[in-house]
């Protein structure tokens, strides 16, 4: 086992395309789950929405940053959507309607009736060239030694961490403000923010839509690396990537999400590289019934324990404070 | 003693009376859960700045009824007035800025806001609390003015040195306090205790009923529901008397505490349940 | 490149679970194909079309075509066979361009080939006798479906009742349950027990799971007085380890029991349908008329309802609430299972079944009301019929739309569900 090539390889991850992308995405569902208390299981749709609204703007004839307004008021008409019937409910009804959403948005994207528009199985591509051709870095290899980016990806990832750094800057202006306060205090308990006068239901509506207009700018930024929308990439499990981040991070706080996301990623290539060469290289007696393709799903099943470990024992985040883990075990 | 409120005095002590400036009218209120009537109300108006307690034994509909009159829960039937504005189908939220706003008995402080933020938080019509007021309004300095209130409040209610403390690390007895200076902070005409004493010891108890008759002084019309018939009687100016959802008495404390009818309901219940 | 990586295992993962339905069966001969209605340059898959397959004289299987148009029989072996379309179950505006090819009776398959055989399809008219046959199957279909359900709601919407937790998690109790049988009934290393046995240590086992489950999880956090949110959170994560650990042990590729999993139809009062359906829905009409007299009759079934009622309540008039509630658990995760193990003959088992069912046990819980067992067994089989209806109108791949559809009208109109009481909601 070469760690020193897996620990590289990590440290290209925890900065790399779906680093900056998920601290996006994480930023959106941090303002949703973190500050305001909702339950959103469907995530996944307003990155799938974002990523569609810019794809299939582009695949009609236009400009790609026409597609991006699109994408984002997909996302708000989403968030209308899910968060109308559910909102003044109790908080699991939100999850309930909002994972299978998820699934049905991803069902209908693929299907032949949504097809002339969204191509079905076989997805939308070579959308972005319009972005790509903006590209001022000179061809070459950036970096040190393993640690080289070519020129396309620092293209890429100076979008990706752009747009992190301008969405934390808006979260500070939002939750720094009176409008983050009665966004936390509904967290805290809904009933005393609607005896003090606060709208709650419009506030959550209000937390729903513009989380995930940042999450449906994050799948936009996903779908423009890739050059690609595909339906079946759209899983219920990329919601809880963001959740696990967010968690890890720490909810509600700035920075949570982009420190969640550099440790997730980090953790998740190591994790990736490690149990490859355990199944694959070498030779572990009760590990010989395992092969390649079950190191994914033993990954995966790893994540749902994480995200459950994360949840009892540490729910401010691997750094909350202990004075506030305290108080929240009400 | 405290005087007795001087526009009560010549108010006869029959349930449903009028009164000479009501600030609160309700008529009809009814709430079913099931079968059974959880209120069922007539007629009843609450006399501006006045202390109003009500009472009742376990089960009378008293949380209920605030919950109706404050938009919390929905009659099934009847309407209600506040300063003759009507609330039927407003939700909680307006009742709240409209004037009238309520505490829980279970203390529902904002754990982990600052003491500070729960004052700050209640502010109402606050520029800053909307989405793009928060981005490019000017707040701040209604900020700076709303915090001195803020300040000065907390200084009345002895927690200004907690100021900065998470909410969740008070105690209960000073929980009580910050939720009722925290309702103050939305500027009401009518605030609505309830339980304010429960669970609290004997010297803070003091010190609510301080603060309660104070919230009068200051010209606010105060309703609370109590259990404790001595304090009851001390701070009151009118008694509301409520049993298996009906308005069964009211008057002045002295002439609640010989009729006979409440203590027949009131006490007679308590009797029946000990061992 | 890193990313890369990241991407090329996700992309295996994906591959084997969208290409799953495909390679059902891989190892044995099948007949397979896909129906695409051609019209012009226009290509579009013909979905829910039954095609049927014979052997000197004698039905050996049937399949419907899914979503894109494909469908899959697998046959006994090496052979010539006679494949029918069942030209009833076109869908409006398609029809066969030949009229007298809806038989293709000389169909040669080798050893280990899974032969392609190809309908031609077009534009046509309403294809005719069908309208009855078909309204009456697909409302067996529902039935059996609704069936389902209402097996694996009944304990969502009783633990929700006693415990006020939403768990994510119980899909998979679902697919539990059909894997385990699975191996009693059909892995290589089992003991190979016909499916009626093998499901009896699947539902036992499903049931110790969840009992287990409460003891070691739910409980302490319970106890610690873990909120609303942070529970329901912990129950995702469970899903997904229960999920992919079976994913690990039972692999990607869908496959069926032993016993009844090729069927021919058969006629029963001018209804066209195959037995396993009929058997499904009677089996389950027992189980659940047998888990209404236990909730009605018997001391524990009534504190269960009492809990769900009101808990505090129920406590301070001597009810055990903890053994209550691990009662409910053990039920309630057992009859998810044994739902897995209908699910499984009904159709195939797969590692994520559970999980796909989830959405419409959900629907089913909030259309009967939360926290109430009967409501979830009315919802489960409104929802299963309703599902399966839709096809008359709707394209296939749209009907688990109609479950959120009927979600989301739901809590609109009236969220505390059709058997709920309105405080619940709170």
């Amino acid at each position: 086992m070469d760690i020193v090539k897996i620990l590289i390889d990590a440290g290209r991850a925890a900065i790399g395309v779906p680093a900056a992308a998920y601290a996006l995405s994480s930023i959106g569902l941090n303002l949703q789950f973190g500050y305001t208390g909702l339950l959103n299981f469907g995530h996944v749709a307003f990155m799938l929405v974002g990523a569609y609204g810019m794809a299939i703007t582009v695949d009609l004839g236009g400009s790609i940053w026409l597609g991006v307004p699109v994408g984002i008021l997909a996302a708000v008409i989403l968030g209308l959507i899910l968060g109308f019937p559910t909102l003044r409910l109790r908080a699991d009804y939100l999850a309930i309607v909002t994972i299978a959403a998820g699934e049905i948005l991803r069902l209908a994207v693929r299907s032949s009736w949504a097809a002339p528009l969204t191509k079905g199985i076989f997805g939308i591509q070579r959308f972005a060239d319009e972005f790509f051709d903006l590209n001022p870095i000179p061809v070459g290899l950036y970096g040190i030694g393993r640690f080289r980016f070519d020129e396309r990806t620092v293209w890429v990832l100076l979008l990706g961490w752009s747009l992190v750094a301008l969405a934390t800057v808006f979260l500070w202006k939002l939750t720094r403000s009176p409008w983050g306060r009665a966004m936390r205090a509904i967290r805290e308990d809904e009933d005393a923010a609607l005896s003090l006068g606060k709208n709650v239901f419009g506030y959550k509506l209000q937390s729903l839509m513009i989380g995930g207009a940042i999450g449906a700018l994050a799948g936009m930024f996903l779908a423009i690396d890739q050059q690609n929308v595909n339906p079946d990439a759209y899983i219920p499990l990329l919601t809880f990537y963001a959740f696990t981040i967010v968690i890890l991070g720490g909810p509600g706080t700035l920075f949570g999400p982009i420190v969640g996301s550099v440790i997730f990623w980090f953790l998740f290539e190591f994790l990736d590289g490690v149990m490859t060469a355990l199944i694959v290289e070498m030779d572990i007696g009760f590990l010989d019934a395992l092969d390649a393709t079950d190191v994914g799903p033993i990954r995966f099943a790893l994540f749902g324990a994480g995200l459950m470990w994360l949840m009892i024992y540490r729910p401010q985040g691997l750094f909350g404070s202990k004075e506030e883990m305290l108080i929240d075990a009400r | 003693m405290l005087d007795k409120h001087p526009t009560l005095a010549n108010v006869a002590p029959e349930p449903g009376v009028g009164k000479p400036n009501p600030i609160l009218e309700a008529d009809g209120l009814k709430r079913f859960f099931g079968g059974l009537h959880a209120v069922d109300l007539e007629h009843l108006e609450v006399e501006r700045g006045t202390i109003t307690s009500l009472i009742g034994p376990n089960g009378a509909g008293k949380t209920t009824l605030f919950n109706l009159l404050t938009g919390f829960d929905r009659p099934d039937a009847g309407e209600w007035h506040l300063n003759g504005g009507p609330l039927v189908g407003i939700p909680s939220f307006r009742i709240a800025r409209s004037g009238m706003v309520r505490t829980f008995q279970l203390t529902r402080s904002l754990a982990r806001l600052t003491v500070m933020e729960n004052m700050m938080v209640a502010t109402k019509d606050h520029v800053g609390e909307s989405f793009w007021g928060a981005l490019f309004g000017r707040w701040r300095h209604i900020e700076a003015a709303n915090e001195k209130i803020a300040l000065a409040s907390l200084e009345r209610f002895g927690l200004d040195h907690m100021k900065d403390e998470y909410a969740g690390s008070l105690s209960g007895g000073q929980r009580k306090l910050l939720e009722m200076a925290r309702a103050l902070m939305v500027a009401p005409d009518v605030i609505m205790l309830d339980e304010p004493m429960a669970g609290v010891n004997p010297a803070l108890t003091q010190s609510l009923l301080h603060h309660i008759t104070n919230l009068r002084d200051d010209g606010k019309t105060v309703i609370f529901i109590e259990h404790d018939m001595d304090v009851v009687q001390e701070i009151s100016d009118w008694v509301v008397v409520m049993a298996q959802g009906k308005l069964i008495a009211e008057g002045p404390p002295e002439h609640i505490a010989s009729n006979a009818t409440v203590i027949d309901a009131y006490l007679g219940r308590h009797h029946g349940e000990v061992p | 490149m890193a990313s890369q990586r990241v991407r090329t295992v996700l992309a295996i993962t994906l591959l084997l679970v969208v290409a799953s339905p495909l390679a059902a069966l891989a190892e044995g001969e099948t007949l397979r194909g896909e129906l695409e209605k051609i019209d012009g340059d226009e290509r579009t898959p013909v979905a829910g079309v039954t095609i049927e397959a014979e052997l000197d004289g004698s039905p050996v299987g049937s399949a419907e075509s899914n979503a894109d148009g494909e469908w899959e029989i697998p046959i006994p072996g090496a052979g010539t066979y006679l494949v029918r379309l069942v030209v009833d179950t076109l869908p409006e505006g398609v029809a066969l361009t030949d009229p007298t090819k809806f038989e293709l009776p000389n169909v040669n398959v080798r050893e280990g080939q899974n032969k392609t055989v190809r309908f031609n399809l077009g534009p046509g008219l309403v294809s005719g006798v069908g309208t009855w046959t078909r309204v009456s199957s697909l409302f067996v279909v529902g039935l059996k479906f609704g069936a389902i359900i209402a097996l694996a709601s009944i304990g969502l919407s009783l633990i929700f009742g006693v415990t006020g937790l939403v768990n994510f998690a119980h899909g998979d109790l679902v697919t539990l349950g059909a894997v385990i049988a699975f191996w009693f009934n059909a892995a290589g290393g089992g003991p190979a027990w016909h499916i009626l046995i093998a499901a009896v240590p699947a539902v036992l086992l499903v049931a110790a799971f969840g009992g287990a489950q409460e003891h070691w999880l739910w409980r302490p956090l319970r106890n610690r007085g873990t909120g609303l949110v942070p529970m329901i959170v912990v129950s995702i994560g469970l899903s997904f380890v229960i999920r992919y650990l079976i994913l690990v042990v039972f692999s990607g590729l869908p496959r069926p029991y032993r016993d009844y999993a090729i069927q021919n139809d058969i006629q029963i009062l001018g209804i066209t349908t195959v037995p396993k359906n009929l058997a499904i829905i009677g089996f389950t009409a027992v189980v659940l008329l047998a888990v209404g007299l236990f909730l009605i009759h018997t001391r524990l079934g009534t504190a269960m309802r009492a809990v769900a009622d009101n808990s505090d309540l129920a406590e301070s008039s001597g009810i055990d609430v903890q053994r209550v509630i691990r009662v409910t658990w053990i039920v309630g995760a057992g009859l998810a299972g044994l739902g897995g193990v209908m699910f499984g003959i009904s159709e195939q088992v797969q590692w994520d079944m559970g999980f796909k069912l989830l959405l419409l046990i959900f629907a089913a819980v909030v259309l009967g009301g939360l926290g109430t067992a009967f409501g979830a067994m009315l919802g489960g089989f409104i929802v299963g019929v309703a599902v399966e209806m839709s096809t008359l109108w709707i394209a296939v791949e749209f009907k688990t739309a109609v479950a959120l559809g009927i979600l989301i009208a739901m809590l609109l109109i009236r969220p505390q569900g059709l058997l709920g009481v309105k405080e619940r909601i709170g």
